[in-house]
């Protein structure tokens, strides 16, 4: 973990930390809750859960404003909740209902929304990274200053397209920050057996493109490096690299017995790297909440996803006319 | 021993071009390399260089002649101290300044290197096209005019693609296009087919209507998944939210020699994905009705040229509000004994074959399909219910083609109808061979299609 410090965790309001620590959790306890579906045979298929890299979508979306777009791989539970998706839909999706974001049509790896500009959920490793660029084009085209999160992990670094459209969006200064989320495994292969290169935000220079790493376990820090990347996209200085240093906890997916990594190694970053126990940590020594408090908000939560789980399960599936539809415009 | 200079083949499918301008005159002494002449072909003006050294004897074809078939002598280099006088006039000659004194109205015209008369892409009736004026041009300039109507009309639509402004386009499409919109809306992309194609796809979500230029089909290889798994499904992925409102448009199958890296047919591929609509234009008013019906869509559009057929003129109607709607097929030709159902230049080639089999008395009914998702069953269908013979044409590999599909669904649908099997006509099941004479049998010939439409006939 060759991250930065954290800058100025001090600073950080009781409100803020309140908010972040709200939001990781509800990603946390959605994803137990979806993995316990799973293990019910409720959901199937692929389904990857974002447990450990909370941080990474929560800080980020902190350092959005109203328009600016997002998109992603498979691995898009997180993403969807921390851009105020609703938690039922979601959820519903992933049991293939007509509750569901896709009405059950796309399932966990294929979820979209219009209204809150999230534009999915890709199941082809790196495809998203020259569609997000080129929502970034729509938006430089349309003449206004939103921005485009383009989300891929450390496997998808290695694509050829992510490298073409480095090249394109920084030819035509495209307003995209593409976020690298580096968590160590491209399914079962390290970084390291994967890449010579020491680091992967680096390679964007070969584009003359700026960015920088960031402890992604930190959600302050994560935060912060996204407020910068912002600014200068919305100053027409796009593109921009974040290599987000972060890890997951869980498998590759549901299906992953995760062999290629020791237990005391996902143990260790549990215990020293959290995210949602570093800002628990930073609200109780910080005097802002009580563990009554954290507690009441824990069950507050518990709720929620229990009601999206329940949601998800009563929601009819799709009719058989749904087959039909949505094909063409 | 005075040297002959021919009219050079400037392009894959050049067979003839207009002498521009001549930059040497009778009498001037040139060396090897130095700018004889400027050609003009269908897709550009090229200078013209020398490869032996001289005494220019003899200009032959004047300054502004269109028209002039390659290998035509143009000029007669001679030694110092000959004259052309010395030697016999070349034989082409008179033929030569025939071209030139023909009428300016004859449109010069890409000629195909299939065996096909250029004269034959004119003539027919135009069944298809509704009543109202209408002007001649070219496949080529249908396609730009489509774009240019529908630019002035949206401004949200957009053209990109390697080579497509400052060039002007590879194959000329885009001529002028850069000077009207700017570079904002004809952008030049880097070679990096993937990659632009998926910042288009993005491009078209965020509430843009890009035209992809691809500079072939078969370098959309590169693409192919932004355009199925990223355009194509994210309509049904999300539910129906967001769809790819946008057209991914180039040449498409062979050229002329061009080899098997450049000359594949992909109709019957993108045809069988679902979310994708398929064009393939045969005429210029298929091109024009059928491109601006194709940038109008709010579903990915696949839209297959040709290039043989850019430099072919046809009638196209003035009306600008014309358009061709998807799903409709054309009958080209009506005819009473058998249905020959093709697209693109397929359709050139069925029609030679149904003149063909004129003259052997046998009357062919030739269906240009025109778009192949949809696909017009209904006017197949009808057609072969009148005649109870059909075969189907096309340039593509044999395997799982658009004729397989269309012989399928006759046999379900009229199969009572049916006096003979449906003969499905193909390229052939090989990569296409370079040699000048392989690439002939490889691709699917008049004679052929007369041959299966005898065969069909019991005669």
């Amino acid at each position: 973990m060759a991250a930065k410090k954290p800058a100025e965790r001090s600073n950080a309001s009781k409100d803020e930390l309140l908010k972040y620590y709200r939001e990781m959790l509800l990603i946390r306890r959605f994803e137990e809750k979806a993995g316990q579906l799973y293990g019910m045979g409720l959901i199937g298929g692929f389904c990857h859960l974002y447990i450990g890299q909370e941080a990474v979508v929560v800080g980020l979306e902190a350092a959005t404003k109203d328009g600016d777009k997002r998109v992603t791989s498979y691995r898009d539970h997180g993403h969807m909740l921390a851009c105020g998706m609703d938690p039922k839909g979601v959820m519903a999706e992933l049991t293939g209902r007509i509750g569901g974001y896709s009405k059950g049509k796309g399932g966990s790896m294929h979820m979209f929304s219009k209204e809150k500009h999230f534009y999915g959920g890709h199941g082809i490793v790196g495809a998203q990274v020259p569609l997000g660029a080129g929502l970034a084009f729509a938006d430089k085209y349309l003449g206004n200053d939103n921005v485009t999160f383009t989300y891929f992990g450390d496997g998808a670094a290695n694509q050829g397209q992510v490298y073409e459209a480095y090249n394109m969006a920084q030819l035509w200064n495209l307003p995209v920050i593409f976020v690298i989320e580096n968590n160590g495994y491209a399914m079962g292969t390290s970084v390291k057996r994967s890449t010579k290169s020491p680091s992967l935000w680096e390679r964007g220079a070969a584009y003359g493109i700026k960015g920088e790493a960031v402890d992604g376990m930190d959600v302050l820090a994560v935060k912060a490096a996204g407020e910068k990347a912002v600014a200068a996209c919305r100053a027409g200085d796009g593109p921009y690299i974040l290599e987000m240093m972060t890890y997951r906890y869980r498998g590759h997916s549901m299906s992953d017995p995760a062999k290629y990594r020791t237990r005391e190694e996902v143990e260790k970053m549990r215990t020293e790297k959290d995210a949602i126990e570093h800002v628990r940590d930073l609200l109780l020594q910080g005097g802002h909440a009580s563990d009554e408090d954290l507690k009441a908000i824990d069950k507050e939560i518990k709720a929620q996803v229990n009601e999206s789980a329940e949601f998800s399960k009563d929601s009819p599936e799709p009719p058989v006319e749904e087959l039909w539809t949505d094909i063409y415009a | 021993m005075a040297t002959e200079v021919l009219m050079p083949a400037l392009s894959p499918t050049m067979e003839e071009g207009t002498l521009a301008k001549w930059l040497v005159k009778e009498g001037d002494v040139v060396k090897s390399g130095q700018i004889l002449a400027e050609i003009e072909t269908d897709k550009a003006t090229m200078e013209f260089e020398a490869t032996d050294e001289g005494i220019i004897g003899k200009l032959l074809v004047a300054e502004g002649t269109s028209g002039v078939k390659v290998n035509t002598p143009i000029a007669v280099l001679v030694e110092e101290g000959e004259s052309v006088s010395d030697t016999p006039a070349p034989k082409a000659v008179a033929a030569v300044v025939a071209a030139a004194e023909a009428p300016a109205s004859v449109p010069a015209q890409a000629a195909s290197p299939a065996p096909a008369p250029v004269a034959a892409a004119k003539g027919w009736p135009h069944a298809d096209l509704p009543d109202g004026p209408t002007k001649t041009m070219t496949v080529r300039e249908a396609l730009r005019e489509a774009m240019a109507e529908e630019m002035r009309r949206d401004p949200n639509v957009f053209l990109m693609g390697e080579e497509v402004g400052e060039y002007q386009g590879a194959y000329k499409i885009s001529q002028g296009l850069l000077d009207e919109f700017g570079a904002k809306r004809v952008v030049d992309t880097p070679i990096t087919e993937h990659g632009f194609a998926g910042i288009a796809v993005g491009a078209s979500w965020g509430g843009l209507r890009p035209i992809v230029e691809f500079m072939t089909f078969n370098f959309a290889m590169q693409a192919i998944d932004h355009i199925i798994n990223s355009a194509a499904k994210t309509l049904y992925m999300s539910g129906g939210q967001m769809g790819s409102p946008m057209v991914f448009r180039g040449p498409n199958g062979a050229a002329a020699r061009v080899g098997a890296q450049h000359s594949q047919d992909y109709a019957a591929w993108y045809a069988a994905i679902p979310g994708l609509k398929v064009c393939m234009p045969y005429s210029a008013a298929d091109a024009k009705g059928l491109l601006k019906t194709a940038i109008r869509d709010p579903n990915p559009v696949i839209f297959l040229e040709n290039e043989i057929l850019y430099g072919r003129s046809f009638d196209v109607p003035t009306d600008p509000d014309f358009t061709i709607p998807f799903g409709k097929a054309s009958i080209i030709r009506e005819g009473t004994d058998v249905t020959i159902v093709s697209f693109g230049i397929g359709v050139a080639h069925s029609l030679l074959a149904a003149d063909l089999l004129a003259q052997d008395g046998i009357s062919a009914e030739v269906i240009n399909l025109r778009t192949l998702r949809p696909i017009d069953y209904d006017t197949v269908l009808a057609s072969v219910q009148k005649t109870n013979r059909c075969i189907t044409v096309e340039e593509g590999f044999p395997v799982g083609s658009i004729g397989d599909h269309m012989a399928s669904t006759i046999m379900q649908r009229a199969f009572d109808y049916l006096d003979a099997p449906v003969i499905t006509c193909t390229g052939k099941d090989v990569p296409m061979p370079y040699a000048a004479n392989l690439e002939k049998f490889a691709l699917i010939t008049p004679a052929e299609i007369a041959a299966a439409v005898k065969s069909v006939c019991y005669r």
